[in-house]
């Protein structure tokens, strides 16, 4: 946030006003972001008790390819990464570097999600639906909440990579470009959960 | 979260290599097929863990002195919560599932 020296002045008093409104919504979005976790928690819950249910269909082993986890996974990581590099470059006022930081991350969410699809359309085909068992349900249902976090995690990248040239680093801006940096580092935590509990331990 | 000028390159620098790291080691185990039992198992829990603080600290810039109070607060209340209902979960469906064998 911007430093404002108190000085008394009308427009000083604005800014103080404002600054207090855009901490309470962080603080707000980070209410936010502990509920989600709750959410995925529970997924994670109903995913280990279903997931060996697999009603004689298909079994964690034969759907799951580790090297495409591990793509994935790499993916993320490094999409953290450059949401960091943006969220430097927004402290340091260089709005250029933000929108460059930020396409490459959307990128990288893009290339994300497409492999997500890939993988479910695969397992579809082959007959692995969220229909055929317990397991499959509680599989579709946790990692596609996930995926459809990212999805909304990207439109919000691509949403602030127009809003940044058209309203500059304001206060407002800024406040939400760190909302929305929380937003998808919690994402990169939720994918350690689904790496650990569920690719890890059903190829084992 | 409100010190994002203090942020730097390194700072995200080392939670990445940390975070490939700890990403690795399980990845390699499992694939190498090195351990096998609940020995794997244990280190697949103890890497995420590890983990999941890295990205609290290094990415989310979580500390106890510049992090305000009330977000702390509602991050150990979310563990609470996620503890008693993950937990209370899994015992009674694990408690459940040896009854009907």
């Amino acid at each position: 946030m911007s430093e404002t020296a108190v000085t008394g002045t009308a427009s000083d008093l604005l800014e103080e006003e404002e600054k207090k409104s855009l901490e309470s919504r962080e603080f707000g979005f980070w209410v936010y972001l502990m509920t989600d976790a709750i959410i995925f928690a529970l997924l994670f819950a109903t995913y280990v008790v279903l997931s060996k249910n697999s009603a004689a269909g298909p079994t964690s082993k034969d759907v799951f390819d580790l090297r495409h986890t591990a793509g994935e996974t790499a993916l993320l990581l490094i999409s953290s990464l450059t949401f960091g590099m943006a969220t430097i470059a927004m402290a340091k006022g260089l709005s250029g570097r933000v929108i460059m930081w930020l396409v490459v991350t959307a990128l990288l969410g893009v290339g994300f999600l497409a492999m997500e699809m890939m993988e479910f359309h695969g397992m579809i085909a082959k007959g692995a639906g969220p229909d055929v068992s317990g397991f499959l349900s509680a599989f579709f249902t946790l990692v596609g909440t996930h995926g459809l976090h990212v999805t909304f995690g990207t439109i919000g990248i691509l949403v602030m990579i127009v809003q940044i040239p058209l309203k500059g680093l304001t206060p407002p801006v800024r406040s939400r470009l760190l909302r929305l940096g929380l937003f998808w580092h919690f994402l990169d935590i939720v994918w350690i959960g689904i790496f650990s509990v569920v690719y890890l331990p059903g190829v084992m | 979260m409100n010190h994002s000028a203090e942020r730097s390159v390194s700072t995200y620098l080392t939670g990445f290599v940390l975070a490939i790291i700890l990403t690795a080691i399980p990845f390699g185990i499992v694939w190498g097929g090195l351990l096998t039992g609940t020995a794997v198992y244990a280190i697949i829990a103890v890497a995420a863990i590890l983990q999941v603080l890295v990205h609290l600290v290094f990415f989310l810039h979580l500390d106890l002195k510049s992090t305000p109070a009330e977000n702390l607060f509602f991050l150990g209340f979310a563990a609470v919560l996620i503890v008693i209902m993950v937990g209370g979960s899994l015992w009674i469906m694990i408690d459940l599932h040896h009854r009907m064998m």
